[in-house]
């Protein structure tokens, strides 16, 4: 019997974490718990990139989702829903048909994901820093992609403002 | 309980996919779909990851993974702005009562 060695700990640890947070996260009745579990999801993702040595990614998960998205589903959830009231704050329906669903869902993509024959390398040892290299790819190769999501993001803040202005004020137009 | 390998990274990836789905399926509460769809998009993100690392070209697929959570963040503001459109207008986020797309 060979001993675990510390980063297989962690990994297990931080792969436990995920999926238990996000399972509250799906399950809870209360929608305030499920965003906030979301944040244990969110890091323990972010460790996870780490541990694949993209650690650019993780920083980028850490900042983008815990610092923008999640803070945002919060105010969306503390304006929108009726949180003072737990039982219609989160209401949730067809069970049994989402379960089989997911059910089905997850026995595929774990028999595929340990069956198939995947074609790997042996990743190197010792992780070298990306960001250097991610810097210059997203200049160089990849810039046509880097402004399209820069014009996306653009027209995603305009459809924004546009959605939310309220048409009646008389501060608009 | 082995040595961790790509194998590990694609099963945590795959249960997070399946919950994100039972979330999409099952909630009423709009904010809470968009929760699952975060999942989801997780879980693809860490496939893309794992596979990148172990497939050679860890460069790819980081960047593939930035796009991805931009794309993520794109769509996770213009659902929210939509929310608040419904909610003013119906005073309620539930996706049951959504019913009507003539402003």
């Amino acid at each position: 019997m060979t001993y675990l060695s510390l980063p297989d700990l962690v990994f297990y640890g931080v792969a436990a974490v995920s999926v238990t947070s996000a399972a509250f996260a799906v399950f809870s009745r209360n929608i305030v718990r499920a965003v906030f579990s979301l944040l244990a999801t969110f890091f323990g993702v972010a460790v996870i990139y780490g541990m694949l040595a993209a650690d650019f990614v993780a920083v980028v998960q850490v900042m983008v989702y815990v610092g923008g998205i999640l803070v945002l589903m919060l105010f969306a959830v503390m304006l929108t829903s009726q949180i003072e009231n737990v039982e219609r704050s989160n209401p949730a329906g067809g069970w049994g048909f989402a379960l089989l669903l997911g059910i089905a869902v997850c026995v595929l993509l774990v028999s595929v994901a340990i069956e198939a024959p995947w074609r790997q390398v042996t990743p190197p040892a010792e992780a070298t820093p990306t960001t250097v290299a991610l810097g210059e790819a997203l200049l160089g190769p990849l810039v046509l992609p880097l402004v399209t999501v820069g014009l996306l993001l653009l027209g995603t803040v305009i459809g924004a403002v546009t959605l939310t202005r309220r048409r009646n004020d008389p501060g608009v137009n | 309980m082995a040595q961790v390998g790509l194998q590990h990274f694609l099963v945590v990836a795959a249960l997070l996919f399946a919950l994100g789905i039972v979330c999409v399926v099952t909630r009423r509460n709009a904010v809470a779909v968009l929760i699952g769809i975060e999942l989801l998009l997780n879980a693809a993100g860490i496939n893309v990851v794992a596979f990148a690392r172990y497939g050679g070209n860890l460069l790819a697929g980081s960047a593939f993974a930035l796009f991805i959570i931009a794309l993520a963040a794109a769509e996770a503001v213009v659902g929210l702005a939509l929310i608040f459109a419904i909610h003013r207008r119906l005073r309620s986020v539930d996706l049951e009562q959504t019913e009507t797309l003539k402003g």
